[in-house]
């Protein structure tokens, strides 16, 4: 196949199945599923014969989405070894996810919704993963978004799920605007949005008066653009709305919240490394923002009771991860990370879901335990997932995670050794909140009912957790990880090599020991602390923000304005309105038809005066 | 007779057959399908014909005085018929949308229609005058006599405004016309016969002045912060096909105005710059203060009315640019937002109907049994606070980078460009205050007593026809935006 044609293939085919899906919704209710997973499963193919597409640097046009003048923003595609392994990934999970979404939605009215809205997803994000241009990726990135809002907000009548949807959409506007005054600094400083150009300028020295004099201009595009990756990748203070999007279904989190949405914005960042690599600010501003976010993710995981929770609150410490890497220099381990994470994470998240559906939508891993023996399959994948995430050595987790903790380390070009501190210290914390997790729900006896009845879920949902417990010990191999067009980084040699290592199996260790010595046996949190538990009072925060900041202002402003603009041009021409008020008096009193003849008239008469008074020119 | 005089007339002489006693809804059902067919289909030709040049085309004139020199002159280019597919469109919807209603409803949205294809139409500035003014007295009417709420005071007030602003305008045009027929001594309101103002006229200073005129005459018809506060009361007043009209449609008047009259013909006032300052201190009135206003809304018709008014910021924001990105941004986003507004009016129209409130507090959970109402009141709001796939994107994503196509990296940010920023936060208010409407009206537990049931096929007709012109802009802006930039460069604007 052609590469356009390809691509066109893969952008295409989810929209035409999510049109058809949401424009015949009462039509096709028994079959949307089967067609949006068909369209998942084609779009997987073709993501495999992608793999071995030729690199097409200045992109294959679809068409010209906007154009005037000079100026052009198309809808084309990048096909280089990033977009080829990201839409191996996309589309993998996406597969995966739309058959595993076969069983767990299987019971629910609004399935056909459900697969329209994912269908949806799959379409904007391979937008993303496909972009040429920054238009074209602002486009399907706030796509994305109005997909993650009717995903999460699937359940709608929960008011939990509406205000979750709705907070996952705004924050993630907060970062667009960010994101926007980016790509308009940019587009003033070169003309230009597409990416090949952009970096040609940057690259060819064309901004080099700009790099050297006035060297803010493009720290501040490059914050601009950061500010839109911490929406998507849910970064401190942009992360609150992750958590609360749980109260999507849990197909949904496997795919969105954990392994391809949130992904974009760590993607989008390596795509533009270009720009925040020529700023040593903006570099260490996304770094200290990355490990904060890492370091505080992870402490608010230990004390969660929510299965869903735990898994929410780990993916925000792993992106803070990637985000981190990033910013040190290392855009090759962040996406190294992104990578095998995404096989794990999803993992655990689709793990989670035959839990929870085990045991009748209970959540509260408190709730739960002894579910080893009763669900095997599902414990031993969600094991392996967990080991990945730990970091144990040799599943994919260990190699991304050593490559990360590599480039924070002092003696490399941009390490820090507060950073690497905060890096090993997470993954102690990593180590030690999975090790609780896993104790709590699957070892001990049953502590509820639902739990000591659960039984193992049903084929379609075992499946894909089987399949991608494969990944998550195998992703890390150069064998596996180069066909797949993953961007390994350079394995790091020598001393400082063997201490980050050393301190990776150290904290592995200690994580994992501190957890069984606390959580065995017992059937509440020994632990007790509110400041974690509570999520660092973010969300009391932000919601005294807007009730007593925004919404009083706004409550200001509107006086004001009915004060001083309305008393000003109103009580101006009060004096004209005092006539022309008993006037309408006498109008209402009026009879209607006595109105609409004057009307009438005065339209007859200038149509006679146009049409029969005048001549021909 | 003319092709275009036919459009104009068509819904004119629909509305005097309506009123005189035929069938009203067959009436103007049919003459507005007419009509939509006869636009599209002269837009199609004019493509094909004039698709490279962007030249005015199907002229015709009947000249009326000689001295001065006025004529019932018609023409159209690419900016008129973006305008008048906009008003046939929305005509349509009204129209259709109009159940159990007196025949007055159909004949005032017929003379609205007709009025506002007249002005857009019309290349003689008496008669482009003329015709708006025309379709303001049926909305002062309807608005007075079938309003909701506090219909008198939301009356008066647009009338006084609307009035007032009028005669500010007609003032400002009589000066382009004195200023820039070609004779001096022999004024001519023809419009293609007028001459630009030469830079080095003796009368810059005049010409500044007599722009800054023009803006607040044609600004008060658009709602221009600070002369706006008569659209969100008479919008939430309006009966709905009124709303629909005039917000969706003959508000446009006005930026339509500025585009084709005091752009081209005073471009020297344009680039003055306390004329250029004033406008971006105005806009950012409607913008943030706005924004803020809609923010702070309990009722949909009032947050409907009053993000009306703010989105006009953006419009303009896009004249202050001064380039042709930022100009064929607004024509774009002119034609998106009245698309939009209306089918959001519409709806609203609806739910007041069959639910008696549109208090936010009082509603909940109509998606759960109107689920097509709430897809396509979906697309409406989605639409209007931008979103990609949408047509106000693209309008407005072409406005946000004509203000930095000058961007000097040794100068700054200009006053321009930090507008665009505090505009860029004008998009983040306008999701919240949509957002939270939406979550409130249609997300969460139906509330007790209050059912709304989805529309039936026939009646979705209007809804489906505008969110689909919405989501085909949206995809594919160039549409319209091929045909609008040859003309509005033919017109002359930098």
């Amino acid at each position: 196949m052609e590469p356009i044609s390809l691509t066109g293939t893969v952008l295409l085919l989810p929209l035409a199945s999510a049109l058809v899906i949401m424009l015949f919704h009462s039509l096709l209710k028994n079959v949307a599923h089967l067609v949006s997973t068909g369209v998942s499963i084609v779009m997987f193919g073709c993501a495999l014969i992608f793999l071995g597409a030729a690199d097409q640097p200045n992109g294959l046009l679809l068409y010209e989405y906007l154009k005037v003048g000079n100026f052009t923003a198309d809808i084309g595609f990048v096909v280089d070894q990033q977009s080829r392994g990201m839409l191996f990934i996309v589309t993998f999970i996406g597969m995966l996810v739309h058959i595993y979404s076969l069983g767990y939605m299987k019971d629910d009215d609004a399935r056909a919704r459900y697969f329209g809205a994912l269908s949806l997803f799959m379409f904007s994000m391979n937008g993303i993963v496909l972009a040429d241009n920054l238009v074209m990726m602002f486009i399907f990135w706030e796509l994305v978004g109005i997909s993650s809002y009717l995903l999460i907000g699937h359940w709608f009548k929960k008011p939990e799920a509406a205000d979750a949807a709705k907070k996952a959409f705004l924050t993630n506007r907060v970062g667009d605007f960010g994101f926007m005054a980016g790509i308009l600094i940019l587009f003033g400083l070169t003309g230009h949005v597409s990416l090949a150009q952009l970096q040609g300028s940057m690259e060819s020295g064309a901004l080099n008066h700009i790099k050297d004099h006035f060297p803010w201009v493009i720290t501040l595009a490059g914050l601009g653009l950061f500010l839109g990756a911490m929406g998507k990748s849910a970064q401190a203070p942009l992360h609150v709305w992750l958590p609360d999007a749980m109260e999507g279904p849990t197909p949904v989190s496997a795919l969105i919240h954990a392994a391809t949405m949130v992904a974009a914005g760590v993607y989008m960042l390596v795509r533009v490394y270009f720009i925040i690599g020529a700023s040593h600010v903006t570099g260490d501003i996304i770094a200290w923002i990355g490990g904060i976010t890492a370091l505080m993710a992870a402490l608010m995981a230990t004390q969660q009771g929510d299965i869903k929770k735990i898994l929410a609150y780990s993916t925000l410490s792993q992106l803070g991860y990637m985000v981190m890497a990033v910013g040190l220099g290392g855009p090759k381990e962040g996406m190294f990370h992104l990578y095998t994470h995404a096989f794990f994470k999803a993992m655990l998240f689709l793990g989670s879901g035959a839990v929870i559906y085990a045991c009748h939508h209970e959540q509260n891993i408190w709730k739960m335990g002894g579910l080893y023996k009763k669900m095997p399959v599902t414990f031993w994948t969600f094991a392996i997932g967990t080991a990945a995430l730990m970091g144990v050595p040799l599943m994919a987790g260990f190699w991304s995670k050593e490559g990360i903790l590599a480039v924070a380390y002092p003696a490399h070009g941009h390490g820090n050794g507060i950073l690497f501190a905060i890096a090993v210290l997470t993954a102690t914390l990593t180590a030690f909140y999975m090790t609780r997790l896993v104790i709590v729900a699957f070892f001990g006896k049953a502590r509820s009912k639902d739990a000591d009845h659960a039984h193992e879920a049903p084929l379609v949902m075992i499946l894909p957790l089987v399949v991608l417990a494969f990944p998550s010990v195998l992703a890390g191999y150069h064998f596996l990880a180069e066909p797949l067009q993953a961007l390994v980084p350079s394995h790091h040699e020598g001393p400082e090599a063997k201490i980050v290592m050393g301190c990776s199996l150290v904290a592995v260790i200690v994580g994992f020991l501190t957890a069984t010595r606390l959580y065995k046996n017992v059937d509440k949190d020994p632990v007790n602390i509110p400041l974690f538990a509570n999520k660092f009072y973010f969300d009391e925060f932000y919601a005294g923000l807007v009730k007593y900041a925004q919404d009083r202002f706004a409550w200001l402003v509107t006086a004001l304005e009915r004060i001083i603009v309305d008393g000003l041009t109103v009580r101006l021409p009060a004096a004209l309105a005092n006539g022309l008020g008993s006037w309408m008096r006498g109008l209402q009193s009026g009879s209607l038809q006595a109105y609409t003849f004057v009307l009438g008239l005065g339209i007859v008469v200038v149509v006679y005066l146009a049409v029969f008074f005048s001549t021909k020119p | 007779m003319s092709l275009l005089e036919i459009i104009i007339l068509l819904p004119l002489l629909a509305a005097l057959v309506t009123w005189l006693g035929a069938p009203a809804r067959v009436t103007a059902l049919a003459a507005s399908l007419l009509n939509l067919v006869l636009v599209g289909w002269a837009f199609l030709n004019y493509q094909s014909l004039h698709g490279a040049d962007g030249a005015m085309a199907f002229r015709h004139a009947r000249t009326v005085l000689s001295s001065p020199h006025i004529q019932f002159a018609v023409g159209a280019d690419g900016l008129s018929f973006t305008l008048a597919l906009l008003t046939v469109l929305v005509t349509l919807a009204a129209v259709w949308s109009l159940v159990d209603k007196e025949r007055i409803y159909y004949t005032s949205t017929l003379l609205i229609a007709s009025g506002a294809l007249g002005a857009f139409l019309c290349t003689d500035i008496f008669f482009l005058y003329a015709f708006h003014e025309l379709a303001l007295i049926p909305t002062f009417l309807m608005i007075a006599l079938f309003g909701h709420g506090d219909k008198k005071d939301a009356a008066w007030r647009i009338t006084i405004y609307l009035g007032v602003g009028s005669l500010i305008l007609l003032a400002g045009l009589l000066g382009v016309v004195w200023y820039c027929s070609p004779e001096k001594g022999k004024l001519t309101f023809d419009l293609l016969a007028l001459k630009p103002l030469a830079a080095d006229a003796p009368y810059a200073k005049f010409a500044a002045a007599n722009f800054f005129v023009l803006l607040v005459g044609f600004g008060t018809l658009v709602s221009l912060f600070p002369f706006h506060s008569w659209a969100a009361p008479a919008y939430a007043a309006a009966p709905t096909p009124i709303a629909m009209m005039h917000a969706g449609v003959l508000k446009k008047f006005g930026l339509y105005g500025l585009i084709r009259i005091a752009l081209p013909l005073l471009p020297t006032g344009a680039n003055t710059p306390w004329v250029q300052h004033a406008l971006l201190y105005m806009l950012l009135g409607n913008i943030l203060v706005m924004g803020f206003v809609t923010l702070h809304q309990r009722r949909l018709d009032g947050l409907l009315a009053n993000s009306s008014v703010m989105h006009m910021g953006y419009i303009f924001l896009g004249l202050a640019s001064g380039n042709a990105l930022g100009q064929n941004g607004a024509v774009l986003l002119m034609f998106a937002h009245g698309i939009s507004v209306a089918l959001l009016f519409m709806l609203c129209g609806r739910l007041r109907n069959q639910l008696g409130t549109l208090e936010f507090d009082k509603l909940g959970g109509l998606a759960a049994n109107a689920p097509f109402l709430s897809l396509v009141f979906g697309v409406g709001a989605f639409a209007s606070i931008g979103l990609p796939g949408l047509a106000n994107f693209a309008g407005e994503i072409l406005i946000f980078l004509s203000t930095f196509q000058n961007f000097q990296a040794s100068e700054g940010f200009t006053l321009l460009q930090v507008t665009t920023i505090l505009s860029l936060w004008g998009v983040v208010i306008s999701a919240v205050y949509m957002l939270r409407a939406y979550r409130k009206i249609f997300f969460g537990q139906p509330s007790a007593g209050h059912f709304m049931s989805d529309p039936s096929l026939l009646q979705r007709v209007p809804m489906f026809l505008l969110a689909a012109v919405l989501l085909v802009v949206g995809l594919y802006p160039s549409i319209l935006l091929n045909i609008v930039q040859v003309s509005l460069a033919a017109t002359g604007l930098k």
